[in-house]
C-alpha cells in the first residue's frame, strides 16, 4: 500500500482498547494443484465484550481466520504464510503447540456450524463439558460435575442431572448447541469465536439460540466473533460488521453503515438478495451474478470487479486499499474514494439511508 | 438388556443344538467306523457296539447323546479305553487357551497400537512401515509364518526353543507365530477406522477445548475408532482359535488342536462330537460377549429396547 489519497488506511496499529488484532493475516492452504489463497490479508479488532459480525458467502475465508485464531488449521496442507494475531498484546503466533493449548476453550473458545456432529458420541454429554473444566481449572472429577450441571441450567436445558449423562444421540441440534455453547463457556473466556453457530438450526431455535448467546456475552463481558451467511443474524446480534469477500475484507462498519450506508457493491448485493416478506411482487430470489474469483491465481485487481455492475478500469488494474468512509465505516472500494467524481458512483452509494425497495 | 441377552442365550442354545445334531449324523455318514480294524472280531465288535451302546438305534443313540451334554457329560473316547471325552478336553484345552489368549492379547495390543500409529502419521515413513507389516501378516498364512520364525530364531539363531510348552521362552514363537494375521488385521481396520475418525467435527471440538494431542487420541478418537475392531472380534477369535490346530501341531504344544484332529481321523465318535461341541459352546459365547460389549462402547446402538428421542427438547 503505497498510494496515500486523502482517506485511506494504512496498515492501521493495534487499537488501543482491542482484545484481539490480526494484522495482514495470509493464510495459503497447499494443494496438488498449487497454494490456495484463502486469506490474503485481513486486519481485524475486537475489543473487549464486543460483538462483531464476520459476513460473506461460502470460501470468502471467514471460517479459515477464525480457525487460524486458534490454530486449528490441518497442519499437513495449510499455512499461515504471514501477518499477526495479537491477543492480549501477545502474537499468537509465536505461541507453540502447548501454549496454545491453555489458551484453547479457556481464554478463547469456538462453536462450529453443526451440533450434529461436533459432539462426540461416545462420551456423555456432562463429561464433555467436565472435560474442560478439568483441563483449564484443574477441579477434581465431583466437583467438575457440580459445575457442569450448574452449567446445563444455565445454557437452558431442563432436567441438568439427567442430561449429565446422557449421550449426545439423545439430545435435539438446539440442545447440542446449548451444550456446545456450556463448552465453549464454562472457563468464562475472553473471546468466542461462533462459527455459524445457527446455520444448521431452524429458525425458531436459532433465536433461542442467539438469546442465550446475548445473554452469556453480557454476563460474562466476552467478546465474540460471530461468523455468519445470515445478514438477519448479524442484525440480532453484532454492533459491527466485517464483509468478507474472496479472503479479504471488503467493508467495514457499524450494523448500522452497513446495512443503511453500504459502500461496497459486494455488500449492497448481500443486502440485495436478502429475501423480504413484504416484498409483492412475485419474483425469483436475486443473486449477485457470476462466482467468485480462483484463488489459486487471484486476480490484480479488485477480486469482485469481474461480477461488479460498476466496475471502471481502475478497478480491473488495482486491487483498492480500505478507504475511510466516517467513523469506523471504511470500504475497499475505488468508487468509495473521497475524490472519485460523484458521477461513476451508483445512486444507493449516495444514498444517506438506503431502502432496498427503492433500487429494485 | 436383560431380555436382549435372555434372547441371545435361547438362540446361543439353539445354535448349539443346531451344530451338534449335525456333527452327529455327519460322523456316522463317514465311511468305517471306530472298530474298523482287521483284528476285532465280529463277536468282539458286537460286544463292544453293546457296551458303547451303539447296537441301539441311530435315534436312540441321538438322544441318550444329548441327555448326557445336559448333565454336562461327553461321553468316553472310542478308542482309548478308560479316557473320558470331559478329562481329555480338561487336560489339553488349558494349553489351547493359554496359547490362543496370549496370541489374541498380543495381536489386539500390537496391532491397536500400530494402526493408531499409522493414522496419526498417515502418509508418513512410520504408516509405510505399519501398512507393510500389515500386508505381509494378511497374506502369509500362519503355518509359513511359524515354520520361518523356528526356521531363523530356533535353527538359525538358535536363540528361542523349537517346539513344546515349558515355560516363557517356549511361548514367544508360537504366539507370534499364531497372532500375525490377526495383529495384522486389526492394524489395517484400526488405521482405516481412525483415519475416518481424525477428520470427524468433534475432533477438532476436543482440540478446540484445549486437550493435548494424546489427550484428542485416547479419549476421543480410539473410542470411536475401536468399533469395527469389536466387530471383527468374534471371527478373529475364531481364526485364532482355529489357528492353534497348526501351530500346535508345529511346536509339539500338548493342546486340543491335536487330540481334535486324531479323532477325526480315528473316528472317534464320542471324541469328535465333544470337541465340537465345546469349540461351539466357546465361540458362541464369544460372540454373545461381543455383542454385548458393542452396546457398552457405542451408547448409539441401544440393544433391542426401542429408543427414547429426547422429547423434551427446545421444541416443546
Amino acid at each position: 500500500m503505497t498510494e496515500t489519497k486523502p482517506n485511506e488506511m494504512t496498515g492501521t496499529p493495534a487499537a488501543e482498547d482491542a482484545l484481539l488484532s490480526i494484522r495482514d493475516l495470509h493464510v495459503e492452504f497447499k494443494t496438488y494443484g498449487g497454494s490456495i489463497r484463502a486469506v490474503r490479508g485481513v486486519d481485524l479488532d475486537v475489543a473487549a465484550g464486543e460483538c462483531i459480525a464476520v459476513v460473506g458467502e461460502s470460501g470468502c475465508g471467514k471460517s479459515v481466520t477464525a480457525k487460524s485464531i486458534l490454530q486449528l488449521l490441518p497442519s499437513h496442507n495449510s499455512e499461515v504464510t504471514g501477518g499477526q494475531i495479537i491477543f492480549d498484546n501477545v502474537d499468537l503466533l509465536q505461541y507453540n503447540d502447548r501454549e496454545m493449548q491453555k489458551l484453547r476453550g479457556n481464554k478463547i473458545s469456538m462453536i462450529f456450524q453443526d451440533p450434529m456432529t461436533s459432539l462426540n458420541p461416545t462420551m456423555t454429554v456432562g463429561r464433555q463439558i467436565a472435560e474442560v473444566l478439568i483441563k483449564h481449572q484443574h477441579l477434581s472429577r465431583e466437583e467438575a460435575r457440580k459445575k457442569t450441571i450448574e452449567y446445563l441450567a444455565m445454557v437452558g436445558i431442563a432436567n441438568p442431572e439427567k442430561r449429565y449423562k446422557e449421550y449426545p444421540d439423545r439430545l435435539s441440534g438446539g440442545m447440542r448447541q446449548r451444550v456446545m455453547i456450556a463448552i465453549a463457556m464454562c472457563c468464562n473466556p475472553r473471546l468466542l469465536l461462533a462459527d455459524e453457530p445457527t446455520t444448521a438450526l431452524d429458525v425458531t431455535i436459532q433465536a433461542q439460540i442467539l438469546d442465550l448467546m446475548r445473554g452469556l456475552q453480557q454476563q460474562f463481558n466476552t467478546a465474540i466473533i460471530l461468523i455468519t451467511h445470515d445478514l438477519g443474524v448479524v442484525a440480532n446480534m453484532a454492533r459491527r460488521v466485517l464483509v468478507f469477500y474472496a479472503g479479504k475484507v471488503v467493508e467495514e462498519g457499524m450494523a448500522d453503515d452497513i446495512f443503511y450506508r453500504p459502500r461496497h457493491p459486494y455488500t449492497w448485493g448481500l443486502i440485495k438478495s436478502m429475501p423480504r416478506l413484504n416484498s409483492e411482487k412475485k419474483e425469483d430470489l436475486v443473486s449477485i451474478e457470476g462466482t467468485p474469483p480462483d484463488l489459486f491465481a487471484p486476480p490484480k485487481g479488485c477480486a469482485f470487479a469481474a461480477r461488479c455492475d460498476h466496475a471502471i478500469q481502475l478497478c480491473l488494474e488495482k486491487d483498492p486499499p480500505m478507504f475511510n468512509i466516517e467513523g469506523r465505516h471504511c470500504a475497499a472500494c475505488w468508487l468509495a474514494m473521497e475524490n472519485m467524481p460523484d458521477a461513476l458512483r451508483p445512486a444507493w452509494m449516495k444514498a444517506e439511508k438506503v431502502n432496498v425497495e427503492d433500487f429494485d | 438388556m436383560p431380555k436382549y441377552i435372555l434372547k441371545r442365550c435361547i438362540i446361543a442354545v439353539f445354535t448349539l443344538l443346531v451344530l451338534i445334531t449335525i456333527i452327529f449324523f455327519l460322523v456316522r455318514l463317514l465311511p468305517g467306523d471306530p472298530f474298523n480294524d482287521p483284528k476285532v472280531t465280529d463277536e468282539v465288535r458286537a460286544r463292544l457296539e453293546a457296551y458303547y451302546g451303539m447296537d441301539k438305534p441311530l435315534i436312540q443313540q441321538y438322544f441318550a447323546y444329548l441327555g448326557n451334554l445336559l448333565k454336562g457329560d461327553f461321553g468316553v473316547s472310542l478308542i482309548y479305553t478308560g479316557r473320558s471325552v470331559n478329562s481329555t478336553i480338561a487336560q489339553t484345552f488349558p494349553y489351547s487357551a493359554d496359547l490362543g489368549l496370549r496370541a489374541l492379547g498380543l495381536a489386539l495390543v500390537v496391532g491397536l497400537i500400530l494402526g493408531t500409529l499409522a493414522a496419526q502419521k498417515a502418509g508418513r515413513v512410520i504408516d509405510y512401515v505399519c501398512v507393510l507389516v500389515a500386508i505381509i501378516g494378511v497374506s502369509m498364512p500362519d503355518f509359513i509364518i511359524g515354520a520361518l520364525l523356528k526356521l531363523i530364531f530356533a535353527i538359525k539363531l538358535r536363540v528361542l526353543p523349537a517346539g513344546l510348552w515349558n515355560g516363557f521362552s517356549y511361548t514367544i514363537l508360537p504366539v507370534v507365530a499364531l497372532s500375525f494375521y490377526t495383529l495384522a488385521l486389526i492394524t489395517r481396520l484400526m488405521r482405516s477406522s481412525m483415519l475416518e475418525v481424525i477428520h470427524q467435527d468433534y475432533i477438532l471440538t476436543a482440540k478446540a477445548k484445549g486437550l493435548s494431542n494424546f489427550q484428542v487420541i485416547w479419549r476421543h478418537q480410539i473410542r470411536n475408532s475401536i468399533l469395527p475392531i469389536v466387530t471383527v472380534m468374534g471371527p478373529l477369535v475364531a481364526a485364532v482359535l482355529t489357528g492353534t490346530f497348526v501351530i500346535e501341531s508345529m511346536y509339539a504344544i500338548p493342546g486340543m488342536g491335536k487330540f481334535y484332529v486324531e479323532s477325526v481321523h480315528d473316528l472317534d465318535y464320542t471324541m469328535v462330537l465333544g470337541m465340537t461341541a465345546f469349540y461351539g459352546i466357546f465361540l458362541v459365547s464369544a460372540n454373545l460377549v461381543v455383542d454385548i460389549l458393542y452396546g457398552i462402547v457405542d451408547p448409539r446402538i441401544k440393544l433391542a429396547e426401542s429408543k427414547q428421542k429426547a422429547d423434551d427438547g427446545e421444541e416443546g
